[in-house]
């Protein structure tokens, strides 16, 4: 059985390509309502961890549990109508349909709201990322905000529970990450678990409740974020040799 | 006045060509499978109709529901164990299986039915041979006008579907990026079992209706899915309604052939599709990426 609170969980997770071991017996756990943020350089597994989580990559070894059930073998659209919902680091939103469309779509399916309640599960979902505004443009015309907005508007329709970012505030001014992060908060309020990869570690640190930083397909640190960031592993391999 | 009837009939005959050219153009716009077998799934349900009125006995109606459901299953059955599967392997590998299907098709119908040439024609009384006129030199048979009309629906049918149906959504966004699609809590495989049933059920019904108002035989499919294809390719695949145009046009084109020369019915139309395959290659390479995607929207 799952630890009291945990509600998402990854248990010696190895993953394969070929001959490249990608992750190495991870262990990663999120509990109910808390928000983690992964760090680590590029390479180190962290979107391939979210994969396995999300269900788009099946583990060559280990198990996913989600509230205590074990989810290993469910794929992403099944995932999705539990309650994870992932974003892209890339955005990718249905880009021949409507914002709202691409929201609507997400709510019925993923979030299984049927009628009136998928309508407001949109609108909610839309105004909480500021995109009710757009509603009715074509996705494919929008910017690279608000297509990561969409992204985040997307993921929510579908009623989540656990909620994984792929480095959303990647590629955002410091201005328009802060408006991701005050929507990130919000969500948090509503007591959203939260898995947030990113690379800008200030942005993170307003957010997140524990860190876990990973090199080379393994969890190296794991912990309140500032005893991660101040961890000499998590130094040396993140931030290149002790250059902080 | 001539001229003006033969240019209604190919009208007429565009919704033949349209009904038979949608399942295709919805099959390559949702899973990108050129589905060499679609002509042939269009003569098998005109032969079950056959089978089910003139051999077992029933009343049309009732063997036109039987076989349009037995058919919209076939399709589902065979992206399930045959499509989906190849689709694994590229985009070459259905267009080998879908052939192969076609001469497995072919080949049991002629062992079950021999190389007769048949017709739904005397299913349909009156019907078959009924016509309205139009002043004194233009006729215009009720079939043909009804074979229209079902494909005008038709058409408007699946793009109400498509444009406010979860079913719809559903398909739009697997036809962009079945991933993503599976992110947002959308049964890719289910979806693309949806999409098959449908387009071997618009086949079917484009059979049933070349059965009633011409002759098919084993091996008449090949012939259809050229015509489907002509269809498509004319009409650009921009959109359902591409396929309507495309068949008017090759419709047209063909009945203005043949009142030019009587073996000018063909030629006509493999001239005006080739000129139409040449504009679309001029007008440039860029629109090809976008066509297919934009199938069931309008061009951005």
């Amino acid at each position: 059985m799952a630890e009291a609170g945990v509600i998402l969980a990854a248990e010696g997770v190895i993953k394969r390509f070929n001959a490249l071991i990608v992750l190495d017996r991870v262990d990663f756990r999120v509990g109910a309502a808390e928000a983690v943020g992964i760090v680590g350089p590029n390479g180190a597994g962290k979107t391939t961890l979210l994969n396995v989580l999300a269900g788009a990559f099946k583990p060559s070894a280990g198990t996913v549990r989600f509230r205590g059930a074990e989810v290993t073998d469910a794929g992403a659209a099944e995932r999705c109508r539990l309650g994870i919902a992932r974003s892209h680091q890339v955005p990718r939103p249905f880009g021949a349909m409507t914002v709202f469309e691409n929201v609507l779509v997400a709510a019925t399916t993923g979030g299984g709201f049927g009628g009136e309640a998928a309508y407001e599960r949109c609108i909610d979902s839309l105004q909480l990322c500021g995109m009710l505004r757009l509603a009715n443009r074509r996705a494919e015309t929008l910017g690279l905000l608000d297509r990561k907005r969409l992204e985040l508007a997307r993921a929510l329709a579908t009623d989540p529970v656990v909620l994984l970012l792929d480095e959303i505030g990647g590629g955002l001014t410091d201005a328009e990450a802060g408006e991701m992060v005050a929507t990130i908060l919000e969500l948090r309020g509503r007591q959203l678990a939260i898995v947030w990869i990113e690379h800008i570690v200030h942005v993170l640190l307003q957010v997140v409740d524990r860190l876990v930083c990973m090199n080379a397909g393994r969890v190296i640190a794991d912990g309140a974020p500032r005893a991660v960031m101040a961890d000499a592993a998590v130094i040396d391999a993140y931030l290149g040799g002790g250059v902080a | 006045m001539i001229w003006v009837n033969q240019v209604l009939q190919g009208i007429l005959l565009g919704g033949y060509y349209a009904l038979l050219a949608c399942g295709l153009s919805l099959m390559f716009g949702v899973m990108r499978i050129i589905n060499l077998a679609h002509g042939d799934l269009a003569v098998l349900a005109a032969f079950l109709v056959f089978l089910l009125t003139e051999q077992a006995g029933l009343p049309l109606a009732p063997a036109l529901i039987l076989v349009l459901a037995a058919m919209a299953v076939l399709g589902a059955v065979m992206q399930r164990t045959m499509l989906e599967r190849s689709l694994r392997a590229g985009m070459l590998v259905p267009l080998l299986s879908t052939f192969g299907l076609s001469i497995v098709i072919e080949n049991i119908l002629f062992a079950g039915f021999g190389a007769d040439t048949r017709s739904l024609a005397p299913a349909i009384g009156s019907l078959a041979y009924d016509s309205w006129s139009i002043g004194d030199e233009i006729y215009v048979g009720r079939l043909s006008v009804l074979i229209f009309l079902a494909a005008v629906l038709l058409l408007v049918g699946l793009q109400l579907v498509l444009a406010r149906t979860p079913l719809g959504r559903a398909l739009r966004a697997t036809a962009e990026n079945p991933d993503i699609a599976e992110l947002v809590g959308i049964n890719s495989r289910a979806v693309y079992a949806a999409a098959a049933a449908i387009a071997v059920a618009t086949a079917a019904i484009g059979g049933i209706f070349l059965a009633m108002r011409a002759t098919f035989a084993p091996y008449a499919g090949p012939a259809q899915l050229i015509f489907a294809f002509e269809t498509v390719v004319i009409g650009g695949m921009s959109s359902l309604w591409g396929t309507l145009v495309g068949g008017i046009v090759l419709g047209v084109a063909q009945n203005i052939g043949a009142q030019l020369d009587p073996h000018g019915f063909l030629i006509a139309g493999h001239v005006v599709f080739l000129l139409g395959l040449a504009c679309r290659l001029a007008l440039g390479a860029s629109e090809t990426g976008g066509r297919f995607r934009a199938l069931f929207g309008k061009a951005p």
